[in-house]
């Protein structure tokens, strides 16, 4: 069982987690933050592993990875 | 449940200014987690470079000295020598250290300097909109060469990495990348590596981390990513120059 958690204010939306997801479960949010960019989002949260890969490549440190 | 990942202590909380995809944010978050890894935050000085990331100050949550244009190696120095119980590390980027700085950094590590260099090289001036670097690559359009580099007349790009393993005093130099998580983690390493050869009180040591600049490239930060790979490791191979056990 493992969880991440997205700061969507620090999130600058560079997409590079997307990339970086081996599960393919986070997407752009739809919605804007305060800065006016769209978020990461996590779908199907059952399905994440706890890699962290999201985490690491994120350049804004927005993602917190529990497990 | 347990946290696995999150902000290291030697972060501070102010959010980074960064463009969106930017590698100085993974750069800060690996010297600041060997930082906390090696405990050794309370005496660490820091000095930041004229860039992008001049306001380094505000993200690392350690002493950071402002250094003039290309000037931090002699900064560092002065530090090093007068406090030599600190861990001093610079941090700059490719206008700083391979263009304007070039004579500091070389005669920094030519004299064998116990200080860590954290060099970022993404082949273009970021903060001062997107003009020709040392590092750009042949052929690449920037706002000053917008027919792309011209070796004829610009000159080839520079190899630092290459250029310093030549040098004696040099004990470790390095050259890695942030494009994937394999990447990440060896670069975690090598700056790992470059701190505990200051602490050994080795010498000199050095890692190039090949970054984007998706603003100035005029690419996505994921196209960035993937021209950083296919543009720039080619040209800048990955890998150690120069370690420990060579010089010994």
């Amino acid at each position: 069982m493992a969880k991440i958690i997205i700061d969507e204010e620090r999130c600058k939306g560079c997409e590079l987690c997307i990339t970086a997801c081996p599960k393919h479960i986070l997407v752009m949010s739809e919605q804007f933050n305060k800065k006016g960019y769209h978020p990461a989002k996590q779908i199907k949260p059952e399905e994440c592993t706890g890699c962290a890969f999201c985490a690491m490549i994120c350049p804004d440190i927005s993602i917190e990875v529990f497990k | 449940m347990k946290k696995v990942f999150g902000r290291p202590e030697s972060l501070t909380d102010v959010p980074f200014t960064y463009c969106p995809g930017c590698h100085h944010g993974t750069a800060h978050r690996l010297v600041a987690e060997v930082l906390d890894e090696f405990g050794i935050r309370e005496k660490t000085i820091g000095i930041c470079p004229v860039g992008c990331s001049v306001f380094a100050y505000l993200f690392f949550n350690c002493d950071v000295i402002c250094a003039a244009h290309g000037r931090a190696p002699a900064i560092a120095t002065g530090i090093k020598r007068s406090k030599p119980d600190s861990i001093v590390f610079t941090y700059q980027g490719d206008g700083d250290l391979a263009s304007i700085g070039t004579a500091e950094i070389v005669h920094a590590a030519n004299r064998g300097e116990n200080i860590t260099v954290i060099f970022i090289n993404n082949a273009i001036y970021g903060m001062t909109g997107g003009q020709m670097a040392p590092t750009t690559l042949v052929g690449q359009v920037t706002q000053t060469s917008p027919y792309g580099r011209d070796p004829k007349t610009m000159g080839y790009p520079i190899k630092m990495s290459e250029m310093l393993s030549t040098i004696k005093g040099a004990t470790y130099i390095s050259r890695v990348a942030l494009t994937k998580p394999a990447y990440i983690v060896k670069a975690k390493k090598a700056i790992k590596k470059a701190f505990q050869v200051q602490l050994d009180g080795k010498g000199f040591s050095m890692v190039e981390i090949l970054s984007t600049c998706p603003t100035n490239w005029g690419l996505s930060p994921v196209e960035a990513s993937k021209w950083l790979e296919e543009n720039m490791i080619p040209y800048y191979p990955l890998g150690e120059f120069r370690t420990p056990e060579e010089v010994a």
